[in-house]
C-alpha cells in the first residue's frame, strides 16, 4: 500500500513540473469549452440575402423589411437582373436570394395568388436548410397579414408546438454538454497513455519491473492519479460552462460526477490500451486521435444523430463508450434526468469499461514480461 | 566452494530476426566481479536482461542467489543499471533516490541517501532536476538509485557508453569501491580495457562465449609474445606485417590500433628486428617499438580473427 502511495505521489510530482501535462489538465478544458462552445453553434443569424424586386410595390418593400426584422437575414444586395442574382450567390456575397415577381403586390391585395422564388446556396447545407425554413416562415407570416380575418380557414386540427428542455431551441445548450463529454474523454485518454508511454520511453518502466513492485500495484499506481485528475477536470469544465455560457446542469451534479467516473473507467482502459500499442509519446497521441477520438466524435451522436446513420454503422456506435455518456450528460444537463432513466446507458458503459480495462491489463501485463 | 551469486546454465534467447544468445553457461561467486565483453550485437544486453528477469530464456535457466531472477527474493537483492540511466527527468536527484527507496519498501532512507550522494559526489546537485544533469552525473545518479536498497548484486548494461573519459574513470573507481565492500558486480561492456578490472571475463560473440576466465588466464592462454610498434600509417604497416614473407619470418599476426600496430610472435625480439627492417625497406618511419604483455584486446581480436596461439 505504501508503495502504491509513493507511485501516486511521484505521479503528481511529475505532473506539477511537466508543462505539457499541466497545460492539458488546466488550460485545455477551459479553452475548449470556451472555443468549442462558441464555435459549436448551428443557429442561423444574419444570413446575407439578395432581394431581386421585379414588382417595386409597397408590398414588396414591406416584405424585404420583414426579412430583416426577423433577425435571421440581412439584405446584402439588390440585384436588378436574373444574371446579377446568380452572381451574388456564386460570389458568396449572398447565401440566399428572394425573387419577387411582377404583380406580387397586386396578387396580395386580392387579385390572384402571390408567389415568391427562394434561391439558396446549397454548398452551405446547414445554413441552406435552416435559412430556407426561416425564410419560408417569414413569407408565410407576411402573407397572413393580408388575409382578411373573416376568410381565415378553420383548420380541423391545429398543431401548436411547445418545445421542452431547450425552449429557445438554442443549439449551444445542446452542444455544450456534448463538448463537456468529449473533453473528458479526450483528455483522460491522452493523459493516461502519455504518462505510461513516457515511462516506457525513459526506461523507468523497466527499472520499476526490476524492483519488487507488483504488477497490480504498478497498474493501479499509474491509473489512480487520473481518476483524481478527471474529477478536477469535471470541476473546471462545469465552472467554465456556468461562467461563460450560464449553462448549469438541471439534474444532480453528484450523479453527473458518479456517472462520469463510469466513463473515465473505460477511457483509462483505452489509455492503457494505447500505451501498449505505442512506443513513443508521439505515437500515443496519434493512436489516441485516429483510432479512438475521431471515431468516437463522429459516432457518438455528438454532431450527427445516431438515428440517421445506416444500420451497420449504427450497430458500431453501440461499442462507443461516449455514445452512452453523451446521452447521460445531455440528460442531466438539459432534462435533469435521474438514475432511473440513465441506468439504461450506465450498464452498457460499465460493461464496455470492464471489457476494455481487462483486455488492456492483460496486454500490459504480457508486455511487462 | 563459495556461495554462487549467479548461475546460468545453457542460457538461450532468440528474437524475431536473431538468435541473440545461443546457449551460454557461467557462474559468478558471491563478492566476485564478472564482465561480459563483445562487439555490438554479441548478446551482452540480452544476457544482462535475462539475469535481472526482464526477459525469460527460451531454454536454459538462471538463478540469482538460488532463486529465479523475477522472484521477489532475488529482486530484493538485485540492483540494475540500464544502458539509458533511466531516471525521472521531472524529479530532482533527491526525489529520484527517495522514490526508488520507497518502491523498495525502505522507510528511513535519509541517511542512506546522504551517503549515496556523498559517495557519488552528487551532494551539491541534490536539488537539481535529473533532466538538467550532465551525462556523467545522470549515470552516477542512476547508480545511486540502483544502490539505494543495498543490493548484494549489481547488474550493469554498458554503464559507460556515452560518458566522457573523466567521468568514466571516476565511475569505475566508485564501482571498485563497491566491489571491495563485498558486492557482486556483473557488467556488460564493449570496452576491453574496462574488462581488465574484473575478476573474470566472458568474451561473447554472436551469442556464444569465445573465451571465459580471469583476465590473467585469458592472457596466459594467448601464447604469443606481443611487439608494439608505434607508427603513423597503422593500417598499411599492419598489411605489410601480415604478408606471406612476414609469416615466414615468424610474425603470426598483426593488429592495427589507431597509432600503433601489435604483432604476435613466438620469438618477440626476432620479430621486432624483422619488422623494423621490413618497414625501413618500405620507407616507413617507426616512432618506437617494444615487447609488451598481451592485453585482453589482443586476445579478443585474435579470437575474433579465428587464429589461436
Amino acid at each position: 500500500m505504501s508503495r502504491l502511495s509513493s507511485l501516486v505521489q511521484k505521479e503528481f510530482q511529475e505532473f506539477r513540473r511537466d508543462k505539457k501535462m499541466r497545460a492539458i489538465v488546466v488550460v485545455a478544458p477551459i479553452m475548449q469549452i470556451l472555443v468549442l462552445g462558441y464555435a459549436a453553434n448551428m443557429d442561423v443569424k444574419d444570413v446575407p440575402m439578395a432581394v431581386y424586386d421585379q414588382d417595386h410595390s409597397s408590398e414588396s418593400r414591406d416584405l424585404a423589411r420583414a426579412f430583416v426584422a426577423s433577425g435571421s437575414f440581412l439584405v446584402a444586395a439588390a440585384p436588378e437582373s436574373a444574371e446579377a442574382v446568380d452572381q451574388e450567390l456564386s460570389s458568396g456575397r449572398a447565401e440566399i436570394a428572394v425573387v419577387v415577381p411582377p404583380g406580387f403586390g397586386a396578387a396580395l391585395r386580392g387579385r390572384g395568388s402571390p408567389s415568391l422564388q427562394l434561391l439558396v446556396d446549397g454548398s452551405r447545407a446547414n445554413t441552406a436548410a435552416v435559412g430556407m425554413a426561416y425564410a419560408a416562415s417569414v413569407a408565410n407570416d407576411f402573407s397572413l397579414r393580408f388575409a382578411p380575418g373573416s376568410l381565415r380557414i378553420a383548420l380541423p386540427v391545429e398543431a401548436r408546438t411547445r418545445i421542452w428542455y431547450n425552449p429557445e431551441l438554442k443549439s449551444r445548450a445542446f452542444m455544450i454538454p456534448g463538448v463537456f463529454a468529449l473533453l473528458l474523454m479526450v483528455i483522460t485518454i491522452i493523459l493516461t497513455s502519455l504518462a505510461i508511454v513516457k515511462e516506457k520511453e525513459s526506461g523507468t518502466l523497466e527499472q520499476l519491473i526490476v524492483t519488487p513492485l507488483r504488477k497490480a500495484e504498478l497498474i493501479a499506481g499509474k491509473l489512480a492519479p487520473f481518476v483524481l485528475v478527471s474529477l478536477i477536470l469535471i470541476c473546471l469544465a462545469l465552472a467554465a460552462c456556468a461562467l461563460f455560457f450560464g449553462i448549469v446542469p438541471r439534474g444532480s451534479i453528484l450523479l453527473l460526477f458518479v456517472l462520469s467516473l463510469a466513463l473515465v473507467f473505460s477511457t483509462l482502459g483505452i489509455g492503457l490500451l494505447v500505451s501498449t500499442l505505442a512506443k513513443t509519446q508521439q505515437q500515443a497521441m496519434m493512436f489516441s486521435i485516429f483510432f479512438f477520438m475521431f471515431p468516437m466524435m463522429i459516432l457518438s451522436g455528438f454532431v450527427f444523430p445516431i438515428a440517421n446513420m445506416p444500420a451497420p454503422i449504427r450497430a458500431f456506435t453501440y461499442l462507443m463508450p461516449l455514445r452512452y455518456y453523451m446521452i447521460i450528460v445531455r440528460g442531466i444537463f438539459l432534462k435533469g434526468s435521474g438514475i432511473g432513466l440513465l441506468w439504461k446507458q450506465l450498464w452498457p458503459l460499465l460493461a464496455i469499461g470492464v471489457a476494455v480495462v481487462s483486455f488492456s491489463i492483460a496486454r500490459f501485463r504480457k508486455q511487462l514480461e | 566452494m563459495a556461495e554462487l551469486a549467479i548461475e546460468a546454465i545453457g542460457l538461450a534467447k532468440g528474437f524475431k530476426e536473431v538468435e541473440a544468445l545461443k546457449g551460454v553457461d557461467f557462474r559468478v561467486e558471491r563478492g566476485a566481479s564478472f564482465a561480459l565483453v563483445g562487439p555490438d550485437g554479441a548478446g551482452k544486453t540480452t544476457a544482462i536482461r535475462l539475469l535481472c528477469g526482464l526477459l525469460k530464456p527460451d531454454s536454459g535457466r538462471v538463478s540469482v542467489f538460488g532463486a529465479g531472477p523475477a522472484e521477489p527474493a532475488a529482486k530484493a537483492k538485485l540492483g540494475y543499471l540500464s544502458q539509458r540511466f533511466s531516471l525521472y527527468g521531472d524529479l530532482s536527484a533527491d526525489e529520484n533516490i527517495a522514490f526508488f527507496a520507497e518502491i523498495h519498501g525502505r522507510r528511513n532512507y535519509a541517511s542512506r541517501r546522504d551517503e549515496l550522494l556523498e559517495f557519488t559526489r552528487l551532494s551539491p546537485f541534490r536539488d537539481r532536476l535529473a533532466s538538467k544533469l550532465s551525462g556523467g552525473m545522470r549515470q552516477k545518479l542512476a547508480l545511486a538509485c540502483a544502490l539505494v536498497h543495498e543490493p548484494e548484486l549489481l547488474l550493469m548494461d554498458e554503464p559507460t557508453t556515452g560518458v566522457d573519459p573523466v567521468s568514466r574513470r571516476e565511475f569505475w573507481e566508485i564501482v571498485a569501491g563497491l566491489s571491495r565492500g563485498g558486492m557482486t558486480v556483473v557488467a556488460a561492456t564493449p570496452y576491453l580495457d574496462e574488462a581488465e578490472r574484473f575478476d573474470s571475463v566472458g568474451m561473447l560473440d554472436e551469442g556464444r562465449f569465445l573465451a571465459l576466465g580471469s583476465p590473467r588466464q585469458l592472457k596466459e592462454g594467448f601464447g604469443w609474445t606481443v611487439v608494439e610498434i608505434a607508427c603513423a600509417d597503422a593500417r598499411r604497416v599492419a598489411r605489410i606485417l601480415s604478408s606471406e614473407e612476414a609469416r615466414g619470418a615468424g610474425v603470426a599476426a598483426a593488429q592495427a590500433f589507431g597509432d600503433r600496430v601489435d604483432i604476435f610472435a613466438g620469438d618477440g625480439e626476432a620479430a621486432r628486428r624483422y619488422a623494423l627492417s621490413a618497414l625501413a625497406r618500405e620507407g616507413l618511419a617507426v616512432a618506437s617499438s617494444r615487447i609488451a604483455a598481451p592485453s585482453l584486446e589482443n586476445v579478443f581480436m585474435q579470437l575474433l580473427g579465428g587464429t589461436k596461439g
